[in-house]
């Protein structure tokens, strides 16, 4: 119902929205709850468990009840706060979690079977038979869970992710953090000031009383003002503070445009990482609610909501109000109600001592022990010392005192300290550091309290950042005390609700305690206590209480569980932010990528690069049709293939060699200038870590290159060794992998295609095999490698990256009037099983030295890294399992990758499993399946049959063990 | 008491009073047959093994918080046996087959659900990889089902085939892995442990561990001196300092592992899914929530949480392969201790001091490896030889080089496995 | 988590690649013998309180730096750069 006069609601901007089909309308500046509750309409949602009819409890993010699901299709959101959202015209609001419908829930049944369905009921049934857990219990419990439903298809809404850098963050835009703000602003600090309600202000807009004879409202318009007109201030509005992190850094999610209607361009939020010299929390407090019997029935309320709810919205959520307390910020709601006009049926204090005055019915030392009503509250029934009385009321304002949100104090494993005075935790110093507390949040509740709070804050922070505070007079405001005393559940009967949501019961506790689970974190996870939407917000410390009862403890002595990350829900669109599609990792082209793409070739991911499968020709149906012919073509004239993504590393400096000599396991130093050697680098622990030609320019210049799986791991490691074990040695390194474009040029006629390119020609003894140097293409300097990763007489040439497109095409076009052509890694990999040549499905980070066959490599003269540990028995056993070549020669002839190798007589079972095939090539060259794995002896075992079992795909055959090297295993061709 | 829905409908009938504590509360008695430091779900599982399996029942596990305080009750509830390598492999096997039977060995429902697992692949390589695995692991004697793209649209429509930054190229589909509850795992095992008379000591941290001629001897508690000649340490997130009691210093390193769970959802992923070209991977739990997970924080860390890049990592990996759990909001984020080693497996093993015996360096697997750790722990516990199935987590492998059980094939830097 | 480059400043966590325990500095000799060898690449303090590890500001200026840490609180109390730490040790 709508109350004349209330509220900051714009009644000139009707707004129309939907809930559950039928349309309502609000105005400008309501949430779905508030234009709900001014339509009459209560019920906004059903409990997990028990499917409890419930309507809000709260007016703000913390509500356990009135969870809704926002549009419709791929732009869906559950789970949503009807008291966060905001209306905007056209908004389709739905219920979730009830079955036909909202007022006539299926479920609604688990209310009478409650009894059976107590704390943990579900750890001590449903074992027998074994298997229908997964086919009848399970699914049959899945669907009765979980709250709204997701849409199932790909997000649709825009999210963002953004940085922001400040001197002072203030979160909570209250009267605390107002005050702060200002100060730390006037005094020229970079103030960042966060708030997760739409408009700044705090509780001063739920409350009437004066600020400096202004009302609060305007007094915080003053101050926004202010801080506007501040450039060295930001107000961040429905942006909430959601994490504390490491070296003043904060995560926060700004609601950028969910409360209005969806516009290509903007996001619906983003996220922020904060970063703060210092931070100010000013987050204020929450109510609680008092445990009694049915007391969650849709209009019963936190006082402090009510009050929202009247102030803030005009809305009252019912005809006539009862308001239950047990402390003086109770008293408020029935005099601001009373003032508005709306009918108090009575206030009800707790305390036999409260002073109270009002023209309503007032009962001192009573508490409301039950509530009637079926899908809303139709009566409450107060005990007094002379008897009970019912009531007939449809709202019930409901107050157990406030707790401090200490949450984000505690995000770091802090814990709170408890304060018997106002029977609440509130936070240690410095559980954040750098974070100072104040107002609310720190346990200082009324609104001058909070001003001197928010003014001492920032002056301690000011001072930690040296600047200096010129502090403003505080203004003339209410300075009640706040008196309570506890009040966590009132005796009876019946179930009386801690955890709306979850529907955990004063009993629930008690049953907890009684099984043991007397621990407040055993208690928790068994009775689901605080693991609702919430986190425990409405509930913590009430069943706290309960819990510290019944055992027997005080409440600082039970203890409390932690409040973790983040404060409110997170969506992971938005902490996920940017790599929806192809936006998760970069997408790194080579510059011959737009040739390559003219030419059809269908590319493959190579870590974060792409490189060409194969390049189809006209004929060809299937890539092995290519790639044989691509292997055809390079053995029998010439290929080119781009190799720029392998990575490159310059090394220069006086001491390059010895440096060298010593990432490597052979040895460098004694290599000529113009030389190209092939070298092995171990992990310290004695595994390969890559291999890789390198270069030697000059005396004191090389280029090494890795493969390009460790291009990044290489350099970190290169830079690690030379920094962190050898800084005497001089020496500089850095990656001109993007400099470089490379490209091989492989096959009998790869001479013929250089020399059409290059400005002066080279022959086998000018250029003979492993040679490299500089060379001229045109007027480009250009660096020329004679190496081959085929077995073919091959070179690769690499010219500065600006040049790698036309580089590119210059050379396809020689090898293409050669006969020749560009080739994939298809074919590349086939070149190379032909050739024995590793890479890295071979050296998968198990495999040393000694079972590659390359145990001679690692020079007995000098240190390198991995020398020591390589000599580990463990690790040159000769019952290793050892690279080999495998051809099929049973009736299957195809060989498979990841199967494993056994005797042929054995069964194929782990214990027998003698090795395994790393890859698998068809050879058009030796017209037969190829294969490389590794086998246990496999060095001795050459010409031995062995059996290949792959069980994934059912195939099965006999493979005679090779030579790695297939093809022209001495080598002629390469060097010819 | 034995648990049943017979007994829900008589305490329900009754007001439900007739429930008792699960595990009594004992005072700790001045001597034990053995000890067992640590009352996780590795110790508690021992601590029943040893009385189920070995009659030893005059034991006492000791926490010095509440029980399953520590990594069982924080993780992402995963139980599957997809190892590859000698000594894994036999050992998972092992373990899931304990898990199979676990409720009614128990009486507790621990909600093992076996909805199958799938591990994604997005390369040629990667799939040869996968191959491999799932190979290793028929020739185990488990399940495991290689799938092409369109088998995994099959069960996974709502992936991103279309979009996404490394397509799916297919997937391992292990049938009998799935998840747990894992808080239940911990007390089904304490229940079990103290029906048979084994005594489950909260609030009691071990301070010292007495040695006398290269002999255990006894440990030193917040509350009070006991005598033992066999002490089992099931500290996995502290072994280090625990070791330390004993003068030793292990090849552990501890990490936070971040994991995370949002909002209650209605049904909407029915398995288990790793993504296989970023660390993430996600189940629904019965309750609704979306439990997910990532790699470690990378930095060595006892703090229990971790940091926002690999938080926001996590959710892109999400993002990435499956966009419909956008709107998905994240209610709770949380921090485990991983006892890192240098190859990612455990250790199981003997030390040099006589009756002190170790398991620990579970990485981030040990959720898994509760009943089967507690089942061969007890049997060297008890016999003073490795069970058949967990001869290969020796400590001196690392030293040796012998039978090192590399799954990443990261090598020694422990954070990386 | 933020940690201070001694040659840029301040910089994100995300800015920087981890190695583990600063032990890595000091390398024993190949002759050192097993016992250190093992310690070296595999046995760790592991403490929960102050620590030395290594990072590398690998998405900035490559430093190798050794950063002083409290492992159970995350605060940061120094940074050096490792070449200087390995050059002062001679």
């Amino acid at each position: 119902m709508r109350v004349s006069g209330k509220g900051l609601i714009d009644r000139s901007t009707p707004v129309r929205f939907t809930f559950d089909g039928t349309s309502y309308s609000g105005f400008m500046g309501d949430t779905v709850a508030s234009a709900l509750l001014a339509n009459d309409v209560r019920l906004m949602g059903r409990s997990f468990k028990y499917h409890r009819p419930r309507g809000p409890l709260t007016a703000g993010s913390e509500e356990p009840n009135a969870l809704v699901t926002v549009k419709r299709g791929t732009d869906a959101e559950p789970n949503v706060r009807a008291t966060v959202q905001e209306i905007y015209e056209g908004l389709e609001v739905r219920s979730q979690n009830a079955w036909p419908s909202l007022a006539f829930d299926a479920l609604g049944v688990n209310d009478f079977a409650a009894p059976f369905l107590s704390a943990g009921f579900y750890y001590k049934t449903f074992m027998w038979p074994r298997a229908f857990w997964e086919r009848v219990y399970e699914p049959i419990i899945r669907r009765a869970a979980g709250l709204g439903g997701l849409s199932g298809t790909a997000n649709d809404a825009e999210y963002e992710k953004a940085h922001a850098f400040c001197d002072v963050l203030v979160i909570g835009a209250g009267p605390t953090g107002l005050m702060a703000a200002l100060e730390a602003g006037r005094a020229g600090a970079d103030v960042i000031l966060a708030d997760e309600d739409a408009r700044a202000g705090g509780r001063l807009l739920s409350e009437t009383h004066l600020v400096n004879g202004q009302s609060g409202v305007d007094w915080a318009a003053g101050v926004i003002a202010e801080l506007e007109s501040m450039d060295n201030v930001r107000i961040m509005t429905r942006t909430t503070v959601t994490g504390a992190y490491d070296q003043g850094t904060y995560g926060a999610l700004e609601r950028v445009s969910g409360h209005v209607a969806a516009k290509r361009g903007t996001p619906r939020a983003c996220f922020w990482r904060i970063v703060s010299k210092r931070s100010i929390l000013a987050a204020g407090a929450l109510e609680r609610p008092v445990a009694f019997q049915n007391n969650d029935r849709p209009g019963i309320m936190t006082a402090g909501a009510v009050r929202s709810y009247v102030n803030k919205w005009g809305v009252v959520p019912g005809r006539d109000v009862v308001v239950f307390g047990n402390n003086d910020d109770a008293h408020r709601t029935a005099q601001d109600l009373h003032a508005a006009g709306v009918h108090i049926a009575a206030l009800v204090d707790s305390r036999s001592d409260a002073h109270v005055t009002g023209d309503f019915p007032i009962f001192t030392g009573a508490q409301i022990c039950g509530s009637g009503g079926r899908l809303g509250l139709a009566s409450v029934t107060i005990r007094t010392q002379i008897g009970t009385e019912k009531i007939a009321t449809e709202c019930l304002a409901m107050s157990g005192g406030w707790n401090p949100s200490v949450h984000l104090t505690c995000h770091m494993n802090g814990r709170p300290v408890w304060r018997d005075d106002i029977a609440s935790f509130v936070p240690r110093a410095d559980m954040i550091p750098g974070m100072v507390t104040a107002g609310a949040c720190n346990g200082v509740f009324s609104t001058h309290g909070a001003l001197v709070e928010g003014q001492r804050a920032a002056k301690e922070t000011l001072e930690a950042l040296g600047m200096k505070m010129s502090a403003a007079g505080i203004p003339e405001t209410e300075d009640a005390p706040y008196t309570m005393s506890p009040l966590w559940a009132v005796g009876g009967t019946g179930r009386a609700w801690l955890d709306f949501q979850n529907d955990v019961t004063v009993k629930d506790i008690k049953q907890a305690a009684k099984e043991n689970f007397r621990s407040v974190e055993h208690m928790k996870r068994y009775t689901t206590q605080g693991m609702a939407t919430d986190q425990g917000k409405n509930s913590n410390v009430g069943a706290l209480a309960i819990l510290a009862d019944v055992t027997g403890r005080g409440i600082p002595e039970t203890g409390t569980t932690t409040f973790r990350p983040p404060y409110t829900p997170v969506p992971i669109a938005a902490m996920g932010a940017g790599a929806q599609g192809k936006g998760f990792a970069p997408e790194r082209l080579t510059t011959s990528h737009e040739g390559t793409l003219k030419r059809n070739a269908p590319m493959i991911e190579a870590g974060m690069w792409y490189r060409p499968s194969y390049f189809p020709k006209d004929a060809e149906t299937t890539w092995r049709q290519s790639c044989d012919r691509e292997v055809n073509m390079l053995r029998e004239s010439v290929g080119v293939c781009d190799v720029s993504t392998l990575g490159k590393i310059d090394i220069q400096g006086p001491d390059a060699a010895a440096f060298l000599d010593f990432v490597y396991t052979n040895t460098f130093s004694t290599l000529k200038a113009g030389r190209v050697r092939y070298g092995l680098m171990l992990r310290e622990d004695g595994t390969v870590m890559d291999d890789g030609t390198t270069a030697r320019l000059s005396e004191t210049h090389y280029v090494m290159t890795t493969t390009t799986a460790a291009a990044g791991s290489v350099m970190r490691h290169l830079e690690f060794v030379h920094q962190c074990l050898r800084p005497e040695l001089d020496v500089s390194m850095i990656s001109v992998t993007e400099q470089w474009a490379q490209f091989a040029v492989a096959g009998p006629k790869a001479r013929d295609v250089l020399n059409a390119v290059l400005a002066h020609q080279i022959d086998n003894d000018s250029f003979p095999f492993m040679a490299c140097g500089p060379v001229k293409v045109g007027d480009v300097d250009a660096r020329l490698f004679r190496i081959s990763f085929s077995g073919e007489h091959a070179y690769e040439i690499a010219v500065p990256a600006r040049y790698g497109a036309s580089m590119f095409e210059t050379l396809i076009e020689q090898a293409l009037a050669l006969g020749g052509g560009p080739y994939g890694m298809e074919a590349l990999n086939v070149l190379r099983i032909e050739k024995g040549f590793i890479t890295h499905a071979e050296i998968h980070g198990r495999v040393t030295a000694f079972d590659i066959g390359m145990e001679r490599m690692i020079s007995a003269k000098k240190d390198c890294i991995g020398q020591t540990m390589a000599a580990r028995e463990g690790l040159v056993g000769e019952d290793r399992e050892q690279l080999v070549g495998l051809k099929p020669i049973g009736a299957v002839k195809q060989l498979m990758a990841g199967a494993h190798l056994f005797d042929p007589e054995s069964p194929a079972t782990r214990e027998h499993s003698e090795g395994y095939v790393t890859s698998v090539g068809f050879s058009p060259t030796e017209a037969s399946f190829l294969g490389l794995g590794f086998l246990k002896g496999g060095r001795a075992r050459h010409g031995q049959t062995v059996k290949l079992v792959d069980h994934m795909r059912g195939i099965e055959t006999l493979c005679e063990v090779c030579h790695p090297v297939f093809h022209d295993p001495e080598g002629g061709k390469t060097r010819g | 008491m034995r648990f049943s829905g017979l007994r829900i409908l008589k305490e329900g009938l009754t007001g439900n009073k007739g429930w008792r504590a699960h595990w009594r509360d004992p005072e700790p008695k001045a001597e034990y047959d053995a000890i067992i430091i640590g009352g996780g779900g590795h110790g508690l599982s021992t601590a029943y093994y040893l009385a189920k399996n070995h009659g030893m029942t005059n034991i006492a596990v000791l926490e010095k918080g509440y029980i399953g305080g520590g990594n069982v009750g924080r993780n992402t509830t995963i139980v599957r046996a997809n190892y590859f390598l000698n000594g894994n492999s036999e050992f998972y096997s092992h373990s899931l087959k304990l898990w199979e039977g676990l409720e009614e060995d128990l009486n507790y429902n621990v909600m093992h659900s076996q909805r199958g697992l799938i591990n994604l692949f997005h390369s040629d390589g990667q799939r040869d990889a996968f191959v491999r695995r799932g190979n290793a692991m028929v020739n185990q004697g488990d399940d495991a089902i290689l799938l092409d793209r369109e088998g995994v649209r099959k069960h996974l429509p709502y992936l991103d085939f279309d979009n996404v930054r490394f397509p799916i190229y297919g997937g391992l589909l292990h049938p009998r892995g799935g998840t747990a509850r894992h808080d239940a795992v911990a007390w089904g095992f304490a229940r079990g442990a103290d029906m048979r008379g084994v005594d489950i000591i909260q609030n009691c941290e071990v301070t010292g561990i007495d040695i006398e001629n290269g002999a255990v001897t006894g440990v030193q508690t917040s509350r009070g001196a006991i005598k033992t000649k066999k002490i089992g340490m099931t500290v996995a997130g502290r072994s280090g300092q625990v070791a330390a009691m004993a003068g030793m210093r292990l090849p552990i390193e501890s990490h936070v592992l971040q994991a995370f769970v949002t909002e209650g959802l209605k049904p909407v992923i029915d398995h288990v899914i790793s993504f296989g070209m970023g660390h993430f991977y996600i189940s629904q739990s019965d309750k609704g929530g979306l439990v997910f997970g990532g790699d470690l924080d990378f930095y060595a860390s006892y703090a229990q949480r971790g940091n926002l890049p690999m938080k926001e990592h996590v959710m892109e990996a999400g993002m990435t392969l499956m966009p419909m759990i956008g709107e998905a909001k994240v209610l709770r984020s949380w921090g485990g201790i991983m006892d890192m080693t240098p190859d990612g497996s455990p250790i199981i093993d003997k030390s040099h001091i006589d009756g002190l015996f170790l398991n620990c360096g579970w990485c981030y697997g040990g959720f898994k490896a509760v009943p089967g750790s507690g089942s061969v722990f007890s049997h060297l516990m008890a016999t003073g030889t490795h069970h058949s199935e967990a001869t290969g987590f020796r400590l001196d492998r690392f030293r040796t080089g012998v039978g090192i059980i590399d799954e990443e094939g990261t090598g020694s830097q422990h954070n990386l496995h | 988590m933020r940690l201070k480059c001694p040659v840029c400043g301040e910089r994100d966590l995300r800015e920087f690649f981890y190695v583990g325990d600063a032990v890595a500095l000091d390398r024993p000799d190949a002759d050192a013998g097993m016992d250190a060898w093992d310690s070296y690449v595999h046995l760790r303090d592991n403490p929960a309180g102050v620590t030395r590890d290594l990072w590398q500001h690998e998405a900035g200026c490559a430093a190798w730096i050794v950063v002083t840490r409290n492992t159970v609180t995350h605060e940061v109390k120094e940074t050096a750069l490792a070449g200087d730490v390995k050059r002062a040790r001679g």
